[in-house]
């Protein structure tokens, strides 16, 4: 079987979140980048463990970015994998890196291709279900768990209030939340392996966005915390009741 | 031309995120001077006419005489046959677990831009640009569609439900649909009576309540107040609570009018699932915890003192 796991460059989760140029960029100054979480904690870890119970399986991840991506994918691959590729392109939405993605996955001939179900920089939850409308592939959509079984995927999938468990034939695109792995962290053997496995850079296709950010905005800061006393409880809910009205 | 609204349902009933869809749609229609549409895909088992309150005037209902299909792919492409037959000008989704999963296929079938978790009406008086929820909820973008059709997601809980509207016509049509490549072998409710993305009120409780064995306390606090439950990411992962519970960066991310977190210090991680919260309520005994900083009300108190004197206090307020 051959995996390929999507990721996705993120900046660290307590990064400050600041705009530069008018508010039109992000400021990426001081920011600790990182894997994509749901990139690296639920869809990269769970192919790993996919890979350790039937070692014939070829895993390959993939990113789109520039050269900055690097120490990213090369951390993914001390969690794991064999190989890896970068498309040398900063994304400028979403459909843009997926068709990237798309075509390299008709060119590798994936049975299983894992995405994240969302990054945490641009929350656009989208990529998975674009690679699969781009290249007509069968998707499931947050997925919490994956077993592989003969010649099919049974993933059980959060639907509105519940879940329900679904098998499905490959090839087949997933995306991955909580539920399927637990994070791992790489250890000295691993990082010394990443050193050495394939990173190969790929040119893009052209392929224009269909969106485009114009422009940033923080949020307005809240007017600081009201504080009542433990024992005046009472008073909270009035408060809740009378003066924010949410009770 | 139009705006068609895909309407949430699930085992054959309207979910609530629909109601704020069919409002947003409706008021774009409006701006937009065009008519708005819902499409509601397989059968119900409410009356379609009553979702005119919500500002529509007509509802397409796609095989009504068959359950709604499994499979993204499937309705995506039932979609994308109602808009074309219907020239939608914009698609509005909601972006809960089917419009995420179903949108992305449209807009990738169908090369039209798409904008997922937008919080307002569009800017249409320059191109189409919305604003959208980012960098989990620690800022806005605005972004422009720039295709002919422009596909858009309405985040939970951040637009006004419209009430009042007429009754709306029911037109139903039959389509051909494509094989599922989906195949359900089971399917299970969680033990959740409220859908924590849907709730208005969430009481949401981490590690300083001990142990699983304290959470009685909590659920009769959200039975009273009328909440969801939630809980921080430790508390999840040590197995206190259901993962499908946990808030947070990693968990799921939710916008109720009010959030009660009790226990919960607030590291950044948790208050990027939880800062689009209207209010937020904290209680926790450590006065220095970084919760009360993103917090409308506090409590510095014990948990075990402050809790149950609170759901007395609000089953006072509420007479019962």
């Amino acid at each position: 079987m051959k995996i390929l796991v999507c990721i996705s460059k993120t900046p660290d989760t307590t990064a400050k979140i600041a705009f530069a140029d008018n508010n039109t960029k992000f400021d990426t100054a001081g920011v600790q980048w990182i894997i994509n979480p749901y990139d690296e904690w639920y869809a990269l870890v769970r192919a790993i463990e996919l890979k350790e119970a039937k070692p014939d399986t070829v895993l390959h991840l993939a990113t789109v970015g520039g050269a900055d991506a690097d120490p990213i994918i090369r951390k993914a691959l001390a969690l794991g994998g064999d190989e890896a590729f970068r498309i040398n392109l900063d994304g400028a939405d979403c459909y843009q890196v997926a068709y990237q993605l798309a075509q390299l996955i008709t060119k590798g001939g994936y049975d299983l291709v894992l995405t994240g179900k969302e990054t945490i920089d641009y929350n656009g939850s989208s990529l998975g279900g674009m690679i699969a409308g781009i290249n007509d592939l069968a998707y499931v959509s947050l997925a919490t768990q994956l077993e592989i079984s003969d010649n099919k995927a049974i993933v059980t999938r959060e639907i509105e209030g519940g879940e329900e468990v679904c098998e499905v034939a490959f090839p087949l695109v997933i995306s991955a939340q909580k539920g399927m792995a637990e994070a791992r962290i790489p250890n000295m053997r691993g990082i010394m392996a990443a050193r050495t496995k394939p990173l190969s850079v790929i040119e893009p296709v052209a392929q224009d966005p269909l969106t485009t950010v114009t422009a940033f905005e923080l949020p307005a800061p809240k007017a600081g915390v009201k504080l009542v006393a433990p024992d005046q409880v009472d008073e909270l809910v009035r408060l809740l009741h009378q003066e924010a009205k949410v009770l | 031309m139009s705006v068609l609204i895909v309407i949430d349902t699930a085992e054959g009933v309207v979910k609530k995120s629909a109601f704020e869809t069919l409002s947003y749609g409706a008021d774009l229609a409006a701006q937009l001077g065009v008519n708005a549409i819902g499409l509601l895909l397989g059968a119900t088992s409410e009356e379609a006419g009553s979702l005119g309150q919500y500002g529509i005037k007509k509802i397409v209902q796609a095989n009504p005489d068959q359950p709604r299909a499994d499979d993204p792919t499937v309705l995506a492409d039932l979609v994308s046959k109602v808009a074309a037959n219907e020239q939608s000008q914009v698609i509005v989704f909601s972006h809960s677990l089917s419009g995420k999963a179903i949108a992305p296929i449209v807009s990738a079938k169908t090369k039209a831009g798409l904008v997922t978790g937008v919080v307002e009406l569009p800017n249409t008086s320059n191109g189409f640009i919305v604003k959208r929820a980012v960098f989990s909820g620690k800022a806005f973008s605005h972004v422009r569609i720039d295709t002919p059709i422009k596909l858009i997601s309405v985040n939970p809980n951040s637009y006004k439900i419209n009430t009042g509207g007429a009754p709306a016509t029911l037109e139903t049509i039959s389509l051909p649909a494509a094989a599922s490549r989906i195949n359900i072998t089971k399917r299970q409710k969680s033990s959740n009576e409220l859908l924590l993305t849907e709730a208005e009120t969430v009481v949401s409780a981490g590690r300083g309540l001990k142990g699983p064995e304290n959470w009685g306390m909590i659920e009769e606090l959200a039975k009273v107040m009328g909440a969801a439950t939630a809980c921080s990411r430790p508390v999840a992962d040590a197995h206190w609570r259901p993962h499908n519970e946990h808030v947070g960066q990693t968990g799921v991310a939710i916008a109720p009018t009010l959030y009660v977190a009790i226990g919960i210090s607030g590291a950044i991680q948790h208050l990027a699932g939880v800062n689009r919260s209207k209010v937020i309520v904290v209680i926790n005994k450590d006065p220095e915890a970084p919760f009360f900083k993103a917090a409308d009300y506090g409590i510095v108190g014990d948990a075990f003192e402050v809790v149950p004197a609170l759901t007395a206090a609000v089953k006072k307020l509420k007479g019962v």
